[in-house]
């Protein structure tokens, strides 16, 4: 009872703010998202997130494994995107042991940090959409990453954790065959887009719920720190594939889609029109991978030898031995490597000391900080709008939690 | 057609380590004695900076128009447990409007406090918070210090070096209280820790025989 009810006849009852627990286990929680809500009527006036559900200890782990044994760990950070966190780890090694990739082995990065865009947007969209009460986007979504599921497999033998960037590359090269089954899914894609967006654009039901809640404004980003979908869809073009350019992104021609009023709405359309985007750089990208032949490892000490060489060769098989049981050595340094993740910026902060394990790794998760600013973006808006926020700031607790 | 993007790549590296130095000057001389000492490798700006003077450097970072590092990208900590200032907490800054990158790295006494940043940069809160939890650096002028991605009720800080890997406590569910209960860690094996640095490169340790190589 809320409440004291002094006198029945003249006293006003005094009415206490409701306090709410959402999540742990909420559908809309997007993972395990423990939200204290205290709430004035159906108005959220505080929002205290509680996360830390999934910590697993990620970066103390690290520190007792060697570099290739912490690769698999970035895929289990954000699992919607995995090889896109690889990416940030593999550039991190890259830069402080100054190995240089091989072309082929940079275009099928970007192929399939693409594919991982497209992975990780899809998600996203559709179900933020059954978050406001849609049911049919989710299914058709899940049915295209299904597909790209399956090249995820015939690249590297996981569907899920895929561990296929290695410092120095790729772990294996992908057949000719799989170049054209993805080069045809790009060119049927788009079709499927076009009834996503069907449903739900013009869709009188999403846009009021999504149409101006949750605006961000330029201030709010740079004081909550902002980066992804959640800068670019208040207006402003900041993406770091262009304006920080990494692996080979500045050879392709792509175009940064921004939103106008930051709102829940704008996102969603951004993500849209990068999904369209993401998949002609893909297209890009296997038609470069056609006349681009070679190595996809750069040959060295990070590097393990080629089979048929360790099968003839002693050196090689010494190599390929100390390789994987010591692993190899970074030279002392520290280095912060960040990749354009779908989610905003993803960033390894990675200190080395010479042996064959990191002194110390920091994980900059997009999500950390865009959860961080759920008190204030929520405050003054409808208990129902909460879920919708959560969707559209792309929340995954792998990586928030690490 | 190699030997062309790699001079354009060296091309840019010595651009941009032109453009760190330029930097690091301007602040230099804009913020006299508030940086210690200022290193560029691999393309990134290091400030040294003392405790002191912290908040004062980071929003004058932020307001100089010609720094203008308007997002607080990162905090984190590194622990030293050799050294007399046990820890170094790295900040890392970002400019979206003059696109580069800057790192400011405070060496912490295990007794200082660290004056919070919260109120130049909000977003910021989280960041403490977690350093607090996972290091034990106090942070002061902080809104809400409480620990974030640990348990609740936890006792320790994890990512300081003297802290198991393991943990010291253990859960599960017990099936006569109907509850989850908290045991101290019991290990069916000894937790393993290779020691993976060769002989050849200098192993603390002496390997049988070496003092008589002598």
């Amino acid at each position: 009872m809320d409440g004291s009810f002094d006198d029945a006849l003249t006293g006003e009852q005094k009415i206490r703010n409701f306090n709410l627990n959402f999540g742990p286990q909420h559908p809309a929680a997007h993972g395990v998202l423990r939200l204290v809500l205290e709430l004035d009527g159906e108005i959220v006036e505080r929002c205290d997130p509680h996360i830390g559900l999934l910590h697993r200890g990620t970066e103390k782990l690290m520190e007792s494994r060697t570099y290739l044994q912490n690769l698999p760990y970035f895929d289990r950070l954000d699992y919607v995107a995995p090889m896109n966190q690889e990416h940030a780890w593999c550039l991190a090694i890259e830069k402080l042991t100054g190995v240089a990739v091989p072309r082929r082995a940079s275009l099928i990065r970007v192929l399939f940090c693409e594919i991982g865009r497209v992975l990780n947007h899809l998600l996203n969209v559709t179900t933020q959409a059954m978050d406001v009460g849609a049911l049919t986007p989710p299914l058709w979504g899940f049915e295209e990453r299904e597909k790209l599921m399956v090249f995820y497999e015939r690249a590297s033998g996981a569907r899920l954790h895929a561990a296929y960037f290695r410092p120095g590359g790729v772990h294996q090269d992908l057949t000719p065959k799989l170049l054209e089954d993805i080069d045809q899914w790009a060119v049927e894609f788009p079709r499927v887009l076009d009834d996503i967006d069907g449903l739900l654009t013009e869709n009188r039901i999403f846009k009021q719920r999504n149409a101006d809640i949750g605006v961000v404004t330029e201030e709010d980003i740079l004081n909550w720190g902002f980066s992804g979908v959640m800068v670019r869809g208040s207006g402003l073009a900041w993406d770091l594939r262009r304006s920080q350019p990494y692996e080979c992104y500045d050879e392709f021609d792509f175009r940064i889609p921004v939103g106008k009023n930051g709102d829940c709405y704008d996102r969603y359309l951004c993500r849209m029109q990068e999904m369209r985007e993401s998949t002609s750089i893909i297209r890009q990208a296997v038609a470069k991978l056609r006349v681009e032949k070679g190595d996809v490892l750069a040959r060295g000490k990070i590097t393990p030898p080629p089979r048929g060489e360790m099968k003839t060769s002693m050196e090689a098989l010494i190599h390929h031995f100390k390789l994987y049981t010591e692993g190899f050595h970074v030279p002392a340094g520290e280095v912060y490597a960040a990749v354009e993740a779908p989610k905003g910026e993803f960033g390894v902060y990675l200190v080395a000391d010479g042996t064959n394990r990191p002194y110390r790794c920091k994980i900059r998760a997009p999500g950390f900080l865009h959860l961080q600013a759920m008190d204030y973006i929520c405050k003054g808006h409808q208990l129902a709008d909460v879920s919708a926020i959560i969707g559209t700031m792309d929340v995954v607790f792998g990586e928030i939690d690490r | 057609m190699a030997e062309a993007d790699l001079s354009i790549a060296s091309d840019r590296r010595a651009r941009s380590r032109e453009a760190l130095a330029e930097l690091a000057a301007h602040i230099g001389v804009r913020r006299p004695g508030a940086v210690a000492r200022s290193e560029i490798a691999h393309g990134e700006l290091t400030l040294h900076v003392p405790l002191t003077g912290l908040v004062q450097l980071v929003e004058f970072l932020k307001t100089d128009q010609g720094c203008r590092f308007s997002s607080l990208v990162d905090i984190t900590a590194i622990d030293h447990p050799d050294r007399a200032a046990r820890f170094d907490l790295v900040y890392h800054l970002l400019s979206m409007y003059q696109n580069h990158r800057i790192r400011l790295k405070v060496a912490v006494q295990d007794s200082d406090m660290v004056p919070s940043v919260t109120g130049v940069h909000a977003s910021a809160n989280w960041f403490e918070r977690e350093v607090f939890d996972m290091f034990g650096i106090l942070f002061s002028g902080h809104p809400d210090l409480r620990r974030i991605l640990t348990d609740y009720g936890f006792r320790g800080h994890p990512l300081r070096k003297d802290f198991p890997t393991t943990g010291y406590t253990e859960v599960r569910y017990d099936e006569a209280r109907k509850r989850v209960v908290y045991e101290p860690v019991k290990l069916v094996q000894e937790y393993r820790q290779f020691d993976f640095m060769s002989p050849w490169e200098g192993a603390p340790h002496i390997l049988p025989g070496d003092d008589k190589a002598k």
